[in-house]
C-alpha cells in the first residue's frame, strides 16, 4: 500500500519568540548563527522543511549572556551509574560541574537527567530501590564520605513545582537558617540572612513589606524565587534546578532565567531542563542525555551550531523527543 | 487503494448564520432521558428530606430545651428531690462531660498524630504498618459497650488501683481515668485518620525540599509536616471530642453512673475526683429520660440542649478550621 501524493510535511511549533526584544537584544560577537554553521541534513531530507524551522529557535539573538568570566570546577561526576531495582536510569556518566558556568542537561522525559541531578545531593537514597556505582566528588570529596545533611547544605536544590513552606515568607528562609527543628534564634538575628538571600533571588523588593505573609499566596514565580532563595539562604557552593520554569508563564521564566544566569559566578549551577531554547539562552555547557546515556557535553554554541552527534542533531532539531 | 480525498474545510453556507449559543453553558436537565430525570428527582427529594428530618430533631429539642433549661440548672448538683422543681440541676453532668473530653482528647492526639506520623512517614516493616492500620480500623469498629467492659477487666486490677477507689484491697476499676483511657480509644482512629489523610495530602516534592536544604526527617516531620497538617488534625480532634461527649456506655460502665461527682477521700484536690466516680451530660440525659432512674423528661430535654449546643458548636469549630485552611493556600500538586 502505498501514498499516491506524498504525505504533507509534518506541523512543526515555530518557536515562541518576541520578534520585538530579538530585535533590540543584538546577537553578541563570537556566537554562530545557524546561517554560518555548515550543517548536513542528508540522512533527514524527508523532514528537512521541519528541520530548517526548529533550528531557527537556536540561531536567535536571544542569547545575551557573555562568555563565563571564569570557571573553578566544583563537582566531577566520574562514571556514575544510578539503577531502580533493575532498570538503568543512568549510564556511566560523567561529567564536570563548574562554578562560573551554568551546565543545562537537555534530553527527552526519562533519559535519567533528574536521577543524575537528584543523585549529586544524595536525594536518589530516599528511593530504597535506587543503587548508585561510581563516584561523585564535591571539591576532591567523594560525597558518600560527607554526611547527608550536610551535603545538601552544600548542594541545594529547587524543584519543578513551586513548593514553599506552609508559613511566612519570612519563616521560609528562616528555617533553613535555624539549627535542625529549633526555633530558637531571635528573628532579630537571622533578619540580615533573610533578606540577603531574598535579595539574591531578586525577591526581596516585592516582598519587603509582606515578610510575614503565608508564601503559598504568592504568585507562581515569586513563588519559586523563594525557592530559590530559600536554596541560597543555606549558602551552598552548587545549585540543582530541576526543570525550575516548567510550571510558570513566559514571564516570570526569563525573570528566573536572568537570576539563574547571575547566579553562576557565585555557584555552580546545574539546571536541568526539557525546553531547548532555554538551554540554549542561559546554559554555557550542555549534556545532552538519552536513554540514561551521556550522549553530548559540550559547550552550548557547540552542541547546538554543531552537534558532533548525530542523536544530538536530531534531538535539538526536534526530530524525537 | 485510491488517492486520499482531502476533506473540505466545514465553513457554513453564505448568508446563514449559525444559532448564537445559549445563554449560559449550564446543562439543563430539559434533554436528559427518563430515567435520569426521575433519578435526579429522587435525589433532590431525598436531600430535601434528609434536611427536613435533621432540622426538625434540632428544632423540637432546642424548642424544648429553652422550654425547661434554667440557668440555675447550670450551676446546681443533682438533688434528691420528689419533684422536677425541688432535685437541682446538672452541674455535675456538665462538669463531668468537660473533665471527659479534656481528658480523652489529651490522650487520643499526641497518639494518634504520633501513630499517623509513623504510618505516613516511616510505616516500616511494611507488615507492621499493615497490622497496626488493621487494629485501629478494628478499634474503630468495635462498639463502645465492649470496649467499656474491658475497660472494667483492666482497672479492676491491683496494678492499677492507684486510678480509681480502692478499700481493702479491693479495686473499684471506675473513675475518670478509667473512662477517658477508654473514650481515648474511642477518638483515636479519627484523630489517626484525619492526621494521616493531613500528611498524605501533601506532595512528596515539599518533603524533598526540605531534606534538599539539609534538614532531617525529624526536623522536616516537625517544622513542615505537622504544620502543615494541622487543619485536618483539628479536623480529627473536632470530631474525637464528638464522639467522646457523645459516648455513653463507656459513661455508664466505667463512670460508675452516680448522680454526683463521688470524689476519693485519701487523694489530693484533683485526684480525689478524677480517680472517683462521677457523671457526664449523655448519662444525665440517660437517666433522667423515662426508662432512667431519674425519670425526670424535662430535665433530660434541658440536659440534651446544652449537648444538643456543644455539638453544633464543635460542627461550626470544624467549618471555621477548614475554611481558614482554604485562606493559606495549597501547593499546585
Amino acid at each position: 500500500m502505498e501514498f499516491l501524493t506524498p504525505p504533507p510535511p509534518p506541523i512543526r511549533r515555530l518557536k515562541l519568540e518576541d520578534a520585538k526584544a530579538a530585535q533590540q537584544v543584538a546577537p553578541p560577537a563570537g556566537i554562530a548563527t545557524g546561517g554560518d554553521v555548515p550543517v548536513d541534513r542528508g540522512p533527514y531530507g524527508h523532514r528537512s522543511t521541519g528541520t530548517s524551522q526548529a533550528r531557527g529557535g537556536f540561531t536567535g539573538a536571544r542569547r545575551s549572556i557573555g562568555a563565563p568570566q571564569f570557571s573553578i570546577r566544583r563537582m566531577e561526576i566520574d562514571d556514575v551509574s544510578v539503577s531502580y531495582s533493575n532498570r538503568e536510569a543512568v549510564k556511566s556518566v560523567s561529567l564536570p560541574v563548574r562554578q562560573g558556568e551554568v551546565l543545562a542537561m537537555i534530553g527527552p522525559s526519562g533519559c535519567g537527567k533528574t536521577t543524575l541531578l537528584r543523585s549529586l545531593n544524595r536525594l536518589t537514597e530516599l528511593t530504597s530501590t535506587a543503587t548508585l556505582r561510581g563516584r561523585i566528588l564535591l571539591d576532591d570529596v567523594d560525597i558518600v564520605l560527607i554526611e547527608p545533611t550536610l551535603l545538601r547544605r552544600r548542594v541545594t536544590m529547587v524543584f519543578q513545582q513551586p513548593n514553599p513552606f506552609p508559613m511566612s515568607v519570612f519563616d521560609n528562609i528562616a528555617y533553613v537558617l535555624r539549627e535542625q527543628g529549633s526555633r530558637r534564634q531571635r528573628k532579630k538575628t537571622l533578619e540580615p540572612r533573610v533578606h540577603s538571600a531574598l535579595d539574591r533571588a531578586g525577591l526581596f523588593e516585592e516582598v519587603k513589606d509582606n515578610l510575614d505573609h503565608p508564601a503559598l499566596k504568592l504568585s507562581g514565580g515569586q513563588q519559586q524565587r523563594l525557592c530559590i532563595a530559600r536554596a541560597l539562604a543555606a549558602e551552598p557552593e552548587v545549585l540543582l534546578l530541576d526543570e525550575p520554569c516548567s510550571a510558570l508563564d513566559p514571564q516570570s521564566t526569563q525573570v528566573i532565567e536572568d537570576l539563574i544566569v547571575k547566579l553562576r559566578d557565585d555557584v555552580a549551577v546545574v539546571i536541568v531542563t526539557h525546553n531547548l531554547q532555554q538551554a540554549y539562552r542561559i546554559a554555557d555547557h550542555v549534556a545532552f542525555m538519552y536513554l540514561g546515556e551521556l550522549v553530548e557535553y559540550n559547550s552550548a554554541t557547540a552542541l547546538f551550531g554543531s552537534p558532533r552527534e548525530r542523536r544530538t542533531q536530531e534531538y535539538v532539531s526536534g526530530a524525537f523527543g | 487503494m485510491g488517492a486520499p480525498v482531502a476533506t473540505p474545510p466545514a465553513v457554513p453556507p453564505p448568508g446563514k448564520v449559525p444559532p448564537p449559543p445559549a445563554k449560559a453553558a449550564v446543562e439543563g436537565s430539559a434533554t436528559w432521558r427518563l430515567v435520569d430525570r426521575i433519578g435526579l428527582a429522587i435525589c433532590w427529594v431525598l436531600g430535601l428530606l434528609f434536611c427536613a428530618i435533621a432540622v426538625a430533631i434540632v428544632v423540637y429539642l432546642l424548642s424544648q430545651g429553652i422550654k425547661y433549661l434554667r440557668p440555675s440548672m447550670l450551676v446546681t448538683p443533682a438533688t434528691a428531690g420528689f419533684a422536677q422543681g425541688e432535685s437541682g440541676g446538672f452541674s455535675d453532668a456538665l462538669a463531668g462531660t468537660l473533665i471527659v473530653a479534656a481528658m480523652g482528647i489529651a490522650i487520643a492526639l499526641p497518639i494518634g498524630i504520633a501513630i499517623a506520623v509513623w504510618l505516613v512517614e516511616y510505616g516500616r516493616p511494611a507488615g507492621l504498618a499493615r497490622i497496626t492500620e488493621s487494629t485501629i480500623e478494628a478499634i474503630a469498629g468495635i462498639p463502645s459497650i465492649v470496649l467499656a467492659l474491658f475497660g472494667t477487666v483492666i482497672f479492676s486490677s491491683t496494678a492499677l488501683g492507684f486510678l480509681s477507689r480502692t478499700s481493702d484491697g479491693v479495686v473499684f476499676g471506675r473513675s475518670f481515668f478509667a473512662a477517658s483511657t477508654m473514650l481515648a480509644l474511642v477518638a483515636l482512629p479519627l484523630v489517626v485518620a484525619s492526621t494521616r489523610e493531613g500528611l498524605q495530602s501533601i506532595p512528596r516534592h515539599v518533603r524533598e525540599a526540605s531534606y534538599a536544604v539539609g534538614k532531617t526527617k525529624a526536623a522536616t516531620t516537625r517544622r513542615i509536616l505537622i504544620p502543615a497538617s494541622r487543619p485536618q488534625i483539628a479536623t480529627g480532634a473536632m470530631l474525637g471530642l464528638g464522639r467522646i461527649i457523645g459516648d455513653t456506655a463507656i459513661i455508664v460502665v466505667l463512670l460508675g453512673a452516680t448522680q454526683n461527682f463521688a470524689p476519693v477521700e485519701d487523694a489530693a484536690f484533683p485526684f480525689d475526683y478524677l480517680r472517683g466516680a462521677g457523671t457526664t451530660l449523655t448519662n444525665f440525659v440517660y437517666e433522667a429520660s423515662p426508662t432512667g432512674n431519674l425519670n425526670q423528661p424535662q430535665k433530660a430535654y434541658a440536659a440534651a440542649f446544652v449537648l444538643l449546643l456543644m455539638v453544633l458548636a464543635l460542627n461550626a469549630a470544624v467549618d471555621v478550621v477548614h475554611r481558614r485552611a482554604r485562606k493559606v493556600g495549597a501547593w499546585s500538586s
